[in-house]
């Protein structure tokens, strides 16, 4: 393959890539206006019931099993309680880069560039698994 | 942890001081580009007391706000390769599970002092702007295999690049993601130095990839902090508001902002909170 073939290839490429890019960019600070405002909800509402009760965080707990794993944030949050809101808000923060992830898996799909369909198909297993069973230690 | 008897704030106080520290933080973080990840630890666990689980954990989740708030101006330039971006993240993906893992085992004080030399460093790499390299001309082997190779635009149209020594940039960007998940931070330092110093990457093109793979790097090990339990959402929440805000108001002042003196500034602020982080660690304080 010569220079010029190179070229040409990288430049059809990043024409298509382009207008994709955009709309995931556009897409990813929705997510995160979103998450921001998940958080902040929760975070007023759970100022307005404990505002007055003093600060902890010098010695180290850790959080209680229903703001640790994905489905009983949820339910937390379903449940409207306000710590289970800005967990939940914090997870869409988290699923933002994700969701990039498996839109470049679809991406790549579309260009029909196998190999990378593949490679990023194992970088979305890996946060998958910190999500689900990472839990370590 | 000096200030532990003098400072008894209820949740309303606590969380106010925290969003504004965290605004501060993610406006300088915004202007210098050095991003407000690396004095939010410092902050919460010098200034305020926090266990530095807790701090890094609240970090990390400001780290993937500001990666995922940015990502609209950075894709609209066209810079980044997403084939580069998506294959090293494999390194840093990995980089960061083993670091987080490693963060669950470390004594915290073992933690800070690490924390206080990564934060020496990013202090020095701000100061002092590397030499922009010259531009990989040459192919290389593996770069062709993998097709990173790549073109971004130039006032004088498209212009092709080769990326080079893709073991070593690989075998960095590893390291990138274990300070990542060690210690709640985008190691944008360490990324720009495995792309710019060992793969020849032009530096548009490094920068805009290395803030995709900042949010990615991070969400992997949010994910076990989470699930660990490291994630306050008590804290967490005026840290990633604030730090957004932050950021936000940073990128609108920029055009106007005395840059290189700020970068100055902010440096030596970093490197006063380095030497800290490292003499409260040896003392076993934090």
């Amino acid at each position: 393959m010569t220079d010029a073939d190179s070229g040409a290839a990288a430049v059809g490429g990043k024409a298509d890539d382009k207008s994709v890019e955009i709309f995931l960019g556009k897409l990813l600070r929705w997510g995160v206006l979103l998450a921001a405002l998940v958080v902040f909800v929760g975070g007023v509402w759970f100022l307005a019931e404990s505002y007055d009760v003093p600060e902890n965080y010098r010695n180290f707990r850790g959080e209680p099993a229903e703001l640790r794993a994905v489905s009983q944030i949820a339910h937390q949050a379903m449940a409207l309680r306000p710590l289970g809101l800005i967990q939940f808000g914090l997870l869409l923060l988290i699923a933002t880069p994700v969701a990039r992830v498996l839109f470049s898996v679809l991406g790549f799909a579309l260009e029909r560039d196998w190999m990378y369909v593949l490679l990023t198909l194992l970088v979305l297993a890996l946060l998958v698994y910190t999500l689900t069973s990472g839990s370590g230690v | 942890m000096r200030n532990r008897e003098l400072l008894p704030l209820n949740t309303l106080e606590f969380t106010l001081v925290v969003a504004l520290g965290s605004f501060a933080a993610g406006m300088l973080g915004s202007l210098t580009g050095l991003g407000g990840g690396v004095v939010i630890v410092p902050l919460l666990t010098l200034a305020l007391g926090v266990d530095i689980r807790y701090a890094i954990g609240a970090s990390l989740v400001s780290v993937i706000a500001t990666s995922s708030g940015a990502a609209a101006a950075y894709l609209r330039e066209g810079y980044s390769n997403m084939r580069v971006g998506m294959f090293l993240e494999i390194a840093t993906t990995v980089g960061a599970v083993c670091g987080a893992f490693l963060a669950g085992y470390l004594h915290t004080s073992i933690i800070a002092i690490v924390f206080g030399v990564v934060l020496l460093y990013s202090a020095y790499a701000s100061t002092h702007t590397l030499a922009d390299p010259p531009v990989g001309m040459v192919p290389d082997r593996i770069a062709t295999m993998l097709r990173l190779d790549g073109s971004y635009p130039t006032s004088d149209g498209l212009k092709s690049y080769h990326v080079r020594h893709v073991p070593l940039g690989f075998g960095l960007m590893y390291v990138a993601g274990v300070l990542s998940g060690l210690l709640g931070i985008g190691s944008g330092a360490v990324k720009v130095l495995a792309m710019d110093q060992a793969m020849k990457i032009p530096f548009k093109v490094s920068t805009t990839t290395s803030n995709f793979m900042i949010g990615v790097t991070a969400a992997a090990s949010a994910g076990i902090y989470l699930r660990r339990g490291y994630i306050d959402p008590g804290l967490a929440m005026p840290v990633m508001l604030g730090v957004l805000a932050g950021a936000l108001v940073g990128a609108k002042i920029l055009p106007g902002a005395k840059v290189r003196t700020l970068r100055i500034v902010f440096g030596v602020v970093i490197a006063a909170l380095a030497i800290e982080m490292i003499f409260q660690g040896v003392r076993g304080k934090l």
